[in-house]
């Protein structure tokens, strides 16, 4: 049984029917359909549709999959059996978590689930995603948008920067006056001197970051007036992203696989719980070590762990596993930039393979940030079509 | 009464000797060899400027991928992604994808 139809969970579904057709497969996902996050940044600038970032479930109830459209509501590990919101009751063999992430509405002062409404996050895509895309279309010429980003762990480590170069690309066209202000938990950030480089040459003065050191971290919001404080400053914006604090999915803490820290401990081999047996936790709500909350780690998290899951399954034992991880993203529509990693399992946890991956060049031609920005979307197109095409 | 269903199941009896039997399976991918497509697509419904990698000699692709990790063929991230991998792990990618439809 898999919970969760993203890129990790609706990925396992499908390959656990490939690997053996004589699994039977259910799948629960509350959604009859799946906005993915990856491309909503475009969507936010105005370059892409939301309905491009929609997919459903048909081709993995094509391949046998059995779609439950509900809700887990309480996880009993020890007599392996899960109750749906909808009342039925489904025991399982193995169990799949794959929940993704949750808002930490408790982490922020003043940012409660009423004040997305008027400061979205949009990192759960969707009805934010367009919400955050009309207030900027609305925003006065000369206007502010403030985006906070938080401390590590998190969904997407480069995201809110694709996200302010896709926003400041937008305000250079249609409010060139407009300012975008970073405001950040950390000191530092994924592929930070190429967003930086970039930055510099197209969206000069646009865009100014605020690290941890110089009073980037908010320590509370105010949504009626859609302000940011700092231990140093109060920002108003116009527009107020705020990408707060996350944790795993709440099923998981409900089915005990989540640690203090908000997130699933598992085995890198076989990526089942550290805390519970015969349940494991793919895709962003899982620790993963050095592998990073992405789409792409989630899509080949799953596709191991359906091996795994499978070899356990006839009592054999799973190989120790390599994983890749690639992560595009759009400085502008037309220049990308990418951090790829190999990962293998070190000590009870994945790791780098030593000498492997790394970030596009600092220096090299438009043509190179052309094709990285066209991989970019050739990767999108793949991955939805794997996952569920 | 509410109802209950088993899933994930494991067949039972002459079924599970058969399937234990067969032995390991000759088509089970090598370390690293599924991440790949999540960018090389093996659809063929699905067209991008990702080459396909499916269906291709194997030999082929060893010496592309060796090719991008030396970097004498170049690459956007090929390089990068390929240094992760050693030759018997190359080998034995570009078999198991030389027997994927």
């Amino acid at each position: 049984m898999v919970l969760g139809g993203g890129f990790a969970g609706a990925t396992c579904a499908r390959m656990l029917r490939r690997t053996d057709p004589l699994f039977a497969v259910t799948l629960v996902e509350a959604n009859p359909t799946f906005t993915a996050c990856p491309f909503s940044n475009a969507v936010i600038a105005g370059l892409r549709d939301i309905s491009a970032q929609r997919f459903g479930y048909d081709a993995l109830r094509g391949e046998g999959v059995a779609v439950a459209q509900d809700q887990a509501t309480t996880v009993n590990p020890q007599v392996r059996r899960v109750t749906l919101r909808g009342g039925s009751t489904l025991d399982y063999d193995r169990l799949v978590l794959a929940p993704g992430i949750a808002i930490r509405w408790d982490a922020l002062p003043g940012y409660d689930e009423a004040a997305a409404a008027t400061m979205p996050h949009a990192w759960l895509a969707g009805e934010q995603t367009m919400l955050l895309r009309s207030q900027l279309e609305a925003m006065p010429e000369g206007g502010t948008v403030v985006i906070s980003a938080p401390a590590n762990p998190f969904r997407c480590p480069p995201g809110p920067y694709e996200r302010a170069s896709l926003i400041a690309w937008y305000l250079k066209k249609a409010k060139p006056r407009a300012k975008l202000i970073m405001l950040d938990a950390k000191e530092s950030f994924s592929k930070q001197r190429l967003f930086e480089s970039a930055w510099q040459l197209l969206y000069p003065e646009l865009i100014e970051w605020v690290s941890l050191s110089s009073g980037g971290k908010v320590t509370s919001v105010d949504a009626k007036t859609r302000t940011f404080v700092t231990d140093f400053a109060a920002y108003k914006a116009d527009v107020a992203n705020v990408i707060p604090p996350q944790r795993a999915g709440k099923i998981a803490e409900i089915a005990g696989v989540a640690d203090t820290t908000g997130w699933c401990p598992i085995d890198p081999v076989t990526f089942e719980s550290r805390l519970q047996p015969n349940i494991h936790v793919i895709g962003d709500a899982a620790i993963a070590g050095a592998m990073p909350k992405s789409a792409f780690a989630a899509n080949a998290q799953a596709k191991v762990c359906a091996l795994a899951v499978a070899r356990l399954l006839h009592d054999e034992t799973p190989s120790p596993p390599k994983l890749i991880n690639t992560c595009y993203s759009l400085v502008a529509p037309d220049y990308g930039i990418s951090i790829a990693g190999v990962y293998h399992p070190v000590n009870g946890q994945l790791a780098d393979v030593e000498g492997a991956g790394g970030v596009s060049p600092l220096e090299t031609s438009p043509d190179f940030r052309a094709r990285e920005a066209s991989y970019a979307e050739a990767w999108f197109r793949t991955v939805t079509a794997e996952t569920f095409g | 009464m509410t109802p209950s269903r088993r899933a994930i199941s494991f067949p039972t009896g002459a079924l599970v000797l058969t399937i234990i039997a067969g032995g390991a399976d000759a088509t089970q991918p090598p370390a690293g060899a599924t991440s790949c497509s999540g960018c090389h697509s093996t659809s063929v419904k699905v067209e991008t400027p990702v080459p396909p990698i499916g269906r291709r000699d194997a030999a082929d692709i060893v010496a592309a991928m060796q090719g991008f990790r030396s970097g004498e063929r170049p690459s956007t991230v090929m390089g990068r992604i390929v240094k992760g991998f050693s030759d018997d792990e190359i080998r034995a990618i570009a078999a198991w994808l030389a027997t994927q439809q």
